[in-house]
């Protein structure tokens, strides 16, 4: 009697405390480690500044409609993936499977990368940092073997972290120290997402937040140290000549797309918790920008110290070449500085070129120390660890840096859990019985156990396969359905009145035409490009073998055939739910249409589905 | 500090008091050190001259082991290291890393991993008595549902259900008397 109209129905779904944490929640889900340690290495090998322009587009074109269609989406119909495509349209219920898959299986090897990051952060305690020195051999008369061949950072990270093994098909043993770790990570996964949204909303005020303070401290430390300017010049000088490359549009829009976090469900989940009368294109719109400012922003002391590394490993490669002269040539300590070696060098060069032949001295090149650079994980573990140890002081900023990585990497499982949970939460209304924790405590206990096999000696192989195969095909496949789907199946037109019954505007001509023409098309290209691609060269990969005659250099190898039968089938398990639900939907119609008192419920709308 | 002849006097000490402390015997002076072939870049050739057997110099591997013997006292009369104060063919010896008896990380993992299953056990006890709340006020609020009719009842003095036809007297007077009402 006394229900005021306008009060939606309660339906007892958990809501978000306020506006700024669901809008923080997503930040921080398409916020992750990709923007610290990949946008800065395509942007460095990709022409520098002029990377931007092409990384620009695709976020105006690709991007932003992606993100505000599937917040759209998750709002408007308040189901996670799979229950939100299958009320579209239960021929595209495959598209909501298939992004579920694809959660559950990045979950997995995401979080043994914060494994890594946590083993690091659990070493940095220690005086002198145990990846600064190397170890003696057996019987101490010298450093070890492998370390001394390579350097102690890299012997660190291959043999004391991963222990990896020379070869995938060599499984070799579980490490428990990384078992311990892994166990560590996915506790505090359960911790914080143990009722949802509800504790992972008070967790992400400091995973979300966190990484920006101490990127500004490393901002500012990394501007102070010599040879910074040589690293940012580096960085942002454009070359627009890289445009001409196809290779460089490619890397920008996928970039882009697996920067936004876009087909995992874990947007729908998240903006599936909103109240539906709420602006979902400005939070798009914001969330992307913030997105993109964020890599920009991390990019500068990245490369800051990227510099500094370089200059240090360029003065001390002079240093060696000028004790060698100073003590061949007997000449008084400090008469040749790293301002005048050149000089020196020539005159002496000139004078006495047999003597100068026969010291063999290396040609130091600061471009050439400037040009190792890497991306993923061997930035961080491998090189911005070598750069800590020059800074002094080198504890705290090791432990700050792998605390930013780790609350990075924390925001985005979050997001990649609640793409799990939620759908799981709707799907099985036996549920019901089952408390939320007992349901989170669950899946975060068999993720734990299969991910046991990344701690294998040859684990870090099978998370690249995973990274290359699992979490990048099928999102875009997914992703190109999300959009055709709705803009062909559910049509344009009543998504539009649902969106403006949202958000109280109708989507502009952008909108339109992005979501019609321009996102489909690009995305089937970048598909397409993507595909031809990956089928050009032979999949291989580069395994650290310390038996190799080229070692410390990797050792490139092919995968065998029963490993690629492993990727073709992670790439196309996701994928392959779209047309499989689809067919059985079709079957199921055809059976029924015999009946003809069966109806096929056609007409649908955000506001049906609340009212 | 330049190097002078007063430091080339404390080096020439320095040599003859590692070769005293190495033969034990207390005949070595400086005057037995001779230094030779100075350079700018101050590097030198040195000999220990033994002067109890005709001038005739020590052989160079006593020399060599009183020195790596005394390396570190020779070094810090210098202020220098084993890396800035070279003796050639006198290599240093390494020295073994500091191993603590239980590696640090252990201790770090254990202090978080408390943290973690408190934080895990905190929650999951709150989660219960939430629970157990929320069933309790549902059916504590059932029962005051039934026992808010019946309280209601009393309280008005005229219970309802004595206000049902089935126990009451039906009044004729006041039933027949609707026909008398003129319609409007």
């Amino acid at each position: 009697l006394s229900v005021p109209p306008e009060l939606p129905k309660e339906d007892g779904r958990p809501k978000w405390d306020n506006k700024f944490q669901y809008i923080l929640s997503c930040v921080g889900f398409a916020v992750g480690l990709g923007n610290v340690w990949r946008f800065p290495y395509l942007c460095q090998t990709h022409g520098g500044g002029a990377f931007l322009i092409p990384y620009f587009i695709a976020l105006l074109f690709e991007g932003i409609p992606l993100l505000h269609l599937e917040l759209a989406l998750g709002q408007c119909l308040r189901k996670g993936s799979i229950g939100a495509w299958n009320t579209i349209s239960p021929y595209l219920g495959g598209v909501g499977a298939g992004s579920w898959m694809v959660s559950v299986l990045v979950s997995l090897y995401y979080n043994t990368v914060l494994s890594w990051v946590m083993w690091y952060f659990i070493n940095s305690f220690q005086e002198p940092l145990p990846w600064s020195v190397c170890p003696l051999n057996e019987n101490r008369t010298g450093l070890n073997k492998e370390c001394y061949e390579s350097t102690a950072v890299n012997y660190f990270w291959y043999r004391k972290t991963l222990n990896i093994a020379p070869d995938i098909t060599e499984s070799g043993t579980l490490q428990w120290w990384l078992i311990l770790c892994l166990a560590a990570c996915w506790a505090i996964v359960y911790l914080c997402t143990i009722r949802g949204i509800e504790t992972t909303g008070k967790a992400i005020y400091v995973t979300a937040i966190f990484p920006y303070l101490v990127l500004t401290i490393f901002l500012i430390q990394g501007l102070t140290l010599p040879g910074a300017t040589e690293g940012l010049a580096y960085l942002f000088t454009p070359n627009l000549n890289t445009l001409k490359n196809p290779r460089v549009w490619l890397d920008a829009a996928t970039q882009i797309f697996f920067s936004l976090s876009l087909a995992f469900g874990g947007l729908i989940a998240l903006s599936s918790y909103n109240p539906p009368k709420n602006n979902c294109e400005k939070d798009a719109v914001t969330v992307a920008i913030v997105n993109s400012v964020t890599s920009l922003y991390a990019s500068i002391p990245v490369f800051s110290i990227l510099g500094f590394k370089a200059t240090t490993a360029y003065w001390d490669c002079l240093d060696r070449n000028i004790i060698r002269i100073i003590n061949e040539f007997d000449l008084p300590e400090e008469s040749i500085m790293r301002q005048n070696y050149t000089a020196w060098f020539s005159f002496l060069n000139s004078s006495y070129p047999e003597k100068i032949a026969g010291l063999k001295l290396k040609s130091c090149d600061l471009q050439e120390f400037l040009d190792q650079s890497v991306s993923g994980t061997g930035l961080a573990f491998i090189i911005f660890t070598q750069a800590i140890i020059l800074m002094p002081g080198s504890q705290a900023w090791a432990i700050l840096f792998f605390i930013m990585l780790f609350s990075l990497g924390l925001s985005s499982m979050f997001g990649i859990i609640e793409g799990v949970f939620t759908p799981l939460l709707e799907l099985r209304v036996i549920s019901k019985s089952i408390p939320k924790e007992l349901l989170s405590g669950i899946i975060c206990l068999i993720s734990f156990l299969i991910a046991l096999c990344f701690t294998l000696g040859s684990g870090s192989y099978w998370i690249d396969i995973f990274d290359s195969y699992a979490g990048s095909l099928p999102v875009l496949v997914i992703a190109l359905f999300e959009v055709t789907g709705v803009a062909y199946v559910y049509k344009i037109k009543r998504f539009s009145k649902d969106v403006k019954w949202m958000t109280g505007r109708k989507p502009n001509l952008y909108w339109q035409i992005t979501w019609r023409f321009v996102s489909p098309l690009l995305l089937l290209i970048v598909l397409v490009a993507f595909v031809t691609l990956q089928i050009q060269k032979p999949p291989s990969y580069t395994a650290w073998n310390p038996k190799y005659e080229g070692f410390p250099m990797k050792e490139e190898k092919v995968y065998p055939p029963w490993v690629l039968a492993i990727c073709v089938l992670l790439a196309v398990l996701p994928c392959v739910f779209v047309p499989l639900v689809a067919l059985f939907h079709l079957i199921k119609r055809m059976c029924r249409s015999k009946d003809p008192s069966f109806v096929l419920p056609e007409v649908f709308s955000c506001q049906g589905a609340n009212s | 500090y330049t190097w002078d002849a007063n430091e080339e006097y404390l080096f020439k000490a320095m040599v003859a008091f590692a070769m005293r402390r190495y033969s034990n015997k207390s005949t070595t002076q400086i005057s037995n050190v001779l230094l030779c072939d100075v350079t700018d870049r101050v590097s030198f050739w040195f000999v220990v001259t033994d002067s109890s057997k005709n001038v005739t110099t020590v052989p160079g591997s006593e020399v060599e082991a009183a020195i790596r013997m005394n390396r570190n006292r020779i070094n810090s009369a210098f202020l220098l290291s084993d890396k800035t104060l070279q003796f050639l063919k006198i290599t240093s010896t390494l020295s073994p890393p500091v191993e603590s008896s239980t590696p640090v990380w252990l201790i770090v993992f254990g202090v978080v991993l408390c943290l973690i299953v408190a934080g895990i056990v905190f929650l999951i006890v709150t989660g219960i008595q939430q629970h157990k709340k929320k069933n309790k006020e549902s059916t504590e609020r059932e029962k005051l549902e039934e026992k808010g009719e019946v309280t209601v009842t009393v309280e008005n003095g005229i219970p309802c259900e004595t206000l049902d036809l089935k126990a009451g007297h039906i009044n004729g007077v006041f039933a027949a008397d609707d026909e008398r009402f003129t319609s409007l």
